[in-house]
């Protein structure tokens, strides 16, 4: 699912990629709105918000009853009284810090190597896009996109094993390499709207193709690298289907991959489950809370830039 | 310095140096060595960890390979006995059916909610930071909340109607629907934000011309609207029919494929058989004529809702 769902930003862009004002056109939508405020959509919206909220309310209640609060009522109710009990219980249970830490390196490591890679070679495939070597690189990554998960699922799962890659390092290593076909997708049509002139002017003193990269392009290319970063990110931090297959270590696990485990054994204990549920989501979501209008803003450039 | 000024300006095709590049670009025909360094390492890479697992399963789906042991050539016979095999037949059914139905609400629901996100409603950051939550949440996890939503709170919360009552995920007619709910419920926020970019790019002053000739709202929605922002429907309707056929996650976290077999799409069933099941030739037959069946059915779309598309 996240994986096709990545897909959009990038094919949205080929369709739009002439438009190098995107950007402007959509502050000017904000700004010039002179229209009169409409309280039917505004209501309505806030209705339909609810769906939204509404599990993640019960997320939080839940996690904060006691199992006989739960039995007795829809899991609606609020709590009374609060039982903080249910989170320690819950990190020790799913040795959290663990679970934790493994998705955290797993997904630090990947936007950095995702952001390192990608640019790199989807600057090299813009700049020499007419070549037929490059070009048929070009198209050799992106027909990728194509190719469903399950078909390599099981191949991949006898190759890390042999390579001694079942592991987070693995697990860095592949989230890099599956998104570089979207990857440079989204950045190429952007790297090709950079105007020619500033690397010429940088090579006129001297710099070579890399360290034109690193100290013209690359800087320039942060817009681009905010988008690539985020998907990266939510996939990589999310993900269920590629550790659950690829990862064989207990002591490897990531964060939803120890709910589902962790579920299989205590499916009944639902109070301290979800008090896990809810330490495994708070991460990312916390970080969204506060960086909510950068992430969607950063999101909407790769998908229209 | 010349010749590599030449050589950067022919390796352009955008841009101002278009007219420049298809004059210099027969002098240039060789890109510099670095512009190799920078993408031989990826394609190998690539090549390694992509196409090679591609082949291989490729290679072993003429097999019968269990996943371990010995294995021998048995040419098409796989491919033969998934057509005559009832668990398969079926998987691709509810895939499908799962597909279908979740894309045609994904894209209502989210169409609905983009254009009343693009009207002036007060707060409107606010929403759209809210509508996008569910797209930063692991859907496993939320899943779970969803499970104990349907086999806790709606059989006590919905007591009077039966197919609520005994809980929906254990009924074989109807627990796809539920899966459906989880699945939408996630697959709107990234449809919403594309939905949202596509509106944005109307100019507001084909509304204000429209009302002043009188044209109703829902005029206005299916005369400008809806055929300016094509493309985004394209891209968001294949989109979301290719990543729903591939459901996994909010199986698992549902179902798990049950009761029975009922809810078994065709990715859970090449995990199951191909890890568990001694499959691991089968199942990777089965794989291919999976990526066979979304790359017809995503072209096939593309084709048909394009020359819609062409049409204004």
């Amino acid at each position: 699912m996240t994986t096709a769902t990545n897909i959009a930003p990038q094919a949205e862009q080929e369709l739009d990629a002439v438009t190098a004002n995107g950007r402007r056109r959509r502050q000017g939508a904000v700004d010039d709105d002179t229209r009169k405020t409409n309280w039917w959509a505004t209501a309505l919206i806030a209705v339909c918000s609810l769906t939204v909220l509404i599990p993640l309310y019960l997320a939080v209640v839940v996690a904060l009853k006691t199992p006989e609060q739960l039995t007795q009522g829809t899991g609606f109710e609020l709590p009374n009284p609060i039982r903080w009990e249910n989170f320690p219980e819950a990190w020790e249970r799913t040795n959290f810090p663990q679970a934790l830490m493994n998705t955290s390196i797993i997904t630090v490591g990947s936007v950095v190597f995702t952001l390192l890679t990608s640019s790199v070679v989807a600057y090299a495939l813009a700049r020499n896009i007419h070549r037929p070597f490059f070009k048929g690189v070009f198209f050799y990554l992106l027909a990728a996109l194509f190719i469903p998960f399950p078909i390599i699922m099981l191949p991949l799962v006898k190759q890390t094993a042999i390579l001694g890659l079942d592991n987070q390092a693995g697990m860095i290593i592949l989230y890099t390499i599956y998104g570089l076909s979207l990857n440079i997708f989204i950045y190429t049509a952007y790297i090709r709207s950079i105007p020619i002139e500033l690397e010429e002017a940088a090579r006129m003193d001297g710099a070579s193709t890399w360290r034109v990269f690193w100290s013209v392009i690359f800087p320039l290319l942060m817009p681009m690298n905010a988008t690539v970063g985020i998907l990266t990110c939510v996939w990589a931090w999310n993900d269920f289907i590629m550790p659950l297959v690829v990862l064989t270590e207990p002591s490897a696990r990531t964060l939803p991959l120890a709910q589902y485990v962790f579920q299989g054994q205590f499916n009944t204990d639902y109070t301290v489950a979800f008090a896990s549920y809810l330490m495994a989501m708070a991460p990312l979501l916390i970080v969204y809370i506060f960086s909510q209008r950068w992430v969607i803003s950063g999101v909407t450039r790769g998908s229209i830039k | 310095m010349t010749t590599m000024t030449e050589a950067v300006r022919a390796s352009s095709t955008g841009g101002t140096a278009r007219k420049r590049a298809s004059r210099t670009r027969s002098d240039a025909s060789r890109a510099m060595p670095a512009f190799y360094w920078m993408v031989w390492p990826a394609v190998i890479a690539f090549a390694l960890f992509h196409t090679l697992p591609v082949v291989i399963g490729i290679f072993f789906s003429f097999t019968n390979y269990a996943g371990y042991g010995d294995w021998n050539f048995i040419g098409l016979s796989n491919y033969i006995n998934l057509f005559k095999d009832s668990r398969v037949l079926q998987a691709y059914g509810f895939s499908f059916l799962f597909a279908i139905v979740a894309t045609i609400l994904t894209n209502a629901i989210s169409l609905a909610i983009a254009l009343g996100l693009n009207a002036k409603i007060k707060a409107r950051n606010f929403w759209r930071g809210v509508y996008f939550v569910p797209y930063i949440l692991a859907i496993l996890v939320i899943g779970y909340v969803f499970q104990f939503f349907f086999s806790n709170s709606l059989p006590k919360i919905l007591a009077g109607i039966p197919l609520f009552a005994d809980n929906i995920l254990t009924n074989e007619t109807w627990a796809w629907t539920a899966i459906v709910a989880l699945a939408v419920w996630q697959a709107c926020a990234f449809a919403i934000i594309i939905y949202l970019s596509g509106l944005q790019t109307i100019p507001t002053e084909l509304y204000e011309a429209a009302s002043l000739d009188g044209a109703s709202p829902w005029r206005q929605f299916s005369s400008i609207t809806f055929p300016l922002i094509g493309a985004f429907f394209t891209i968001n309707v294949v989109l979301s029919l290719k990543g729903f056929l591939q459901v996994f996650d909010p199986i698992v976290a549902l179902t798990n494929g049950g009761p029975g077999t009922a809810t078994e799409s065709v990715t859970l069933l090449i995990f199951r058989g191909g890890f568990s099941g001694g499959e691991f030739a089968y199942q990777t037959a089965n794989a291919v004529i999976f990526f066979i069946v979304i790359t017809i059915v995503s072209l096939f779309q593309f084709r048909v809702l394009q020359r819609r598309e062409a049409d204004f």
